[in-house]
């Protein structure tokens, strides 16, 4: 029997390997123009409501969130993300398909054990490591304000 | 009787009577359309859950054997077999509605394989009608191994697609007075771990596996591999199969020429299903619906049916575990 580091050598040459180009370009692709889409919603913000910019980027952010939640509700998300990659992940209409998702799946393991304990399941890293940059970030910034 | 280390001849003999099996909408448009029983519209098939649906593939053949066979639940001595999700609770809600033993097994897709073999064995020890029958879903493997199904995500260009389906065989200690497959030996697997750890490339995990059960079942028979019409692996997808076909001509046991796999079969070129198909369900629907039909019509004399598992969990690969990797060869043939 061949031995494991052999067997390795062969898998790694016989493994057909990601096509980066096509890969590559339907990510930026298809992440443009959902980033693109985000700029015309925030356009249109900016022009009809009387906001500040501030008011205007929660609005969007909003707005796209619930674009990536019903798109994930109706089953077309996943199918976006299948030719994406993280093109489809990396927006935040990927953030909101990371929780609508699990919480369609667990919805029969019942309410609160189900689809509130587990929603949280794929974007749970994303929140914690967020939280911790921002804790992070925000004491440097404390302290080089207050060197300043 | 004992033919080697890992091989048995049966003692009597156990013939594959009647098979029945039942497919998602995918596999029905697949490379075995013609063959195909039973096709479902959609994976939830009007239950509750996916994991219904899966128990609702094991009533729906069961009773189909039933039926073919004309035989009551009363006369079968024994339902075998297994699925993929957690406690096999498709397999054991399913046996609740049937009068029948029930003995649950799991090898992960080499199920099937093992249900073979131990059926064997149990009408070796006197029991006549037994029901092997083993199923899988992608909507439930999904859930169990991977990501929920709205997830956007991109498949690994090594990944396979579990085959939604069931398959169903009855095997008995009589056969017909037609032309019927019989179970002529079978090689119980070993445990082989190469230290394949992609979750993501089972086909890799499982070659050398399903290698060490040829070679073994081979060398223990005496037969060289052209005494099959076909040797027909479990789930290896193309690249296991090329991995496999690289093993066993590397070690000098065959040339691979008759080499196939269940999950190459299932899906057509283009239906975006990965490398092939996998699951618990993969090698009983392309056994039950296709390679049983090929036997009984004289198309195929003798095959070696190798179903193939690999046994990790999706806790196991986050624990940075490697994939260990089974195998039973069952040669099913008509004399």
């Amino acid at each position: 029997m061949i031995d494991a580091k052999s067997y390795a050598e062969i898998v790694k040459e016989a493994t057909p390997k990601t096509q980066e180009a096509r890969t590559l370009f339907a990510a930026f692709g298809i992440g443009g123009v959902i980033c693109m889409i985000g700029q015309a919603v925030f356009d249109v913000y900016a022009q009809f409501l009387n906001a500040d910019e501030k008011t205007v980027s929660a609005l969007t952010g909003m707005t796209m969130i619930f674009f990536g939640a019903l798109l994930t509700g109706v089953g077309v998300y996943d199918k976006i993300g299948y030719y994406a990659g993280a093109g489809s992940i990396v927006p935040i209409t990927g953030f909101a398909n990371s929780i609508v998702s699990p919480a369609m799946e667990f919805h029969n393991e019942g309410i609160v054990f189900g689809l509130m304990a587990r929603m949280f399941g794929v974007a749970g890293p994303i929140i914690v490591s967020g939280v911790c940059s921002s804790v992070a970030v925000g004491i440097i910034y404390y302290i080089v304000g207050v060197a300043a | 009787m004992r033919l080697g280390r890992q091989t048995y001849a049966p003692d009597k003999r156990a013939f594959v009577t009647h098979v029945a099996d039942i497919a998602g909408s995918d596999e029905a448009m697949g490379n075995l359309r013609h063959y195909i029983d039973f096709a479902i519209d959609c994976g939830e098939w009007g239950c509750a859950s996916h994991e219904k649906a899966e128990s609702k593939f094991r009533d729906v053949v069961t009773k189909r054997l039933l039926d073919s066979s004309g035989s009551s639940s009363r006369e079968i001595d024994c339902i075998l077999g297994g699925d993929l999700i957690n406690q096999i609770v498709p397999s054991s809600f399913s046996a609740r509605n049937f009068d029948i033993p029930f003995c649950g097994l799991y090898c992960a897709c080499a199920t099937f394989g093992q249900s073979l073999a131990v059926a064997s064995m149990m009408i070796a020890a006197g029991m006549d009608k037994i029901i092997c029958c083993t199923s899988s879903h992608f909507a439930t493997a999904e859930r169990q191994y991977r990501y929920p199904l709205e997830l956007g995500t991109q498949p690994t260009p090594t990944s396979q697609r579990t085959v939604t389906g069931a398959g169903a065989a009855m095997i008995e200690s009589s056969g017909p007075d037609h032309r019927c497959p019989e179970i002529g030996a079978y090689t119980l697997g070993k445990i082989v771990d190469l230290g394949c750890v992609d979750a993501n490339n089972m086909g890799a995990a499982m070659a050398p596996a399903a290698f060490d059960t040829i070679a073994a079942h081979l060398r223990e028979t005496g037969r060289s591999a052209n005494y099959y019409d076909m040797i027909v692996t479990g789930d290896l997808g193309a690249l296991g199969r090329e991995l496999l076909a690289e093993l066993l001509r590397k070690e000098g046991v065959c040339d691979a020429s008759n080499l196939n796999d269940c999950g190459c079969m299932v899906f057509a070129e283009g239906q975006k299903c990965g490398l092939g198909g996998s699951g618990a369900g993969c090698s009983s629907l392309v056994y039950c619906s296709y390679l049983h039909k090929l036997l009984v019509s004289g198309q195929l004399n003798r095959i070696l049916l190798v179903p193939t598992g690999a046994l990790l969990s999706k806790d196991s690969s986050l624990q940075g575990e490697s994939i260990p990797g089974i195998a039973y060869a069952v040669a099913i043939e008509c004399r």
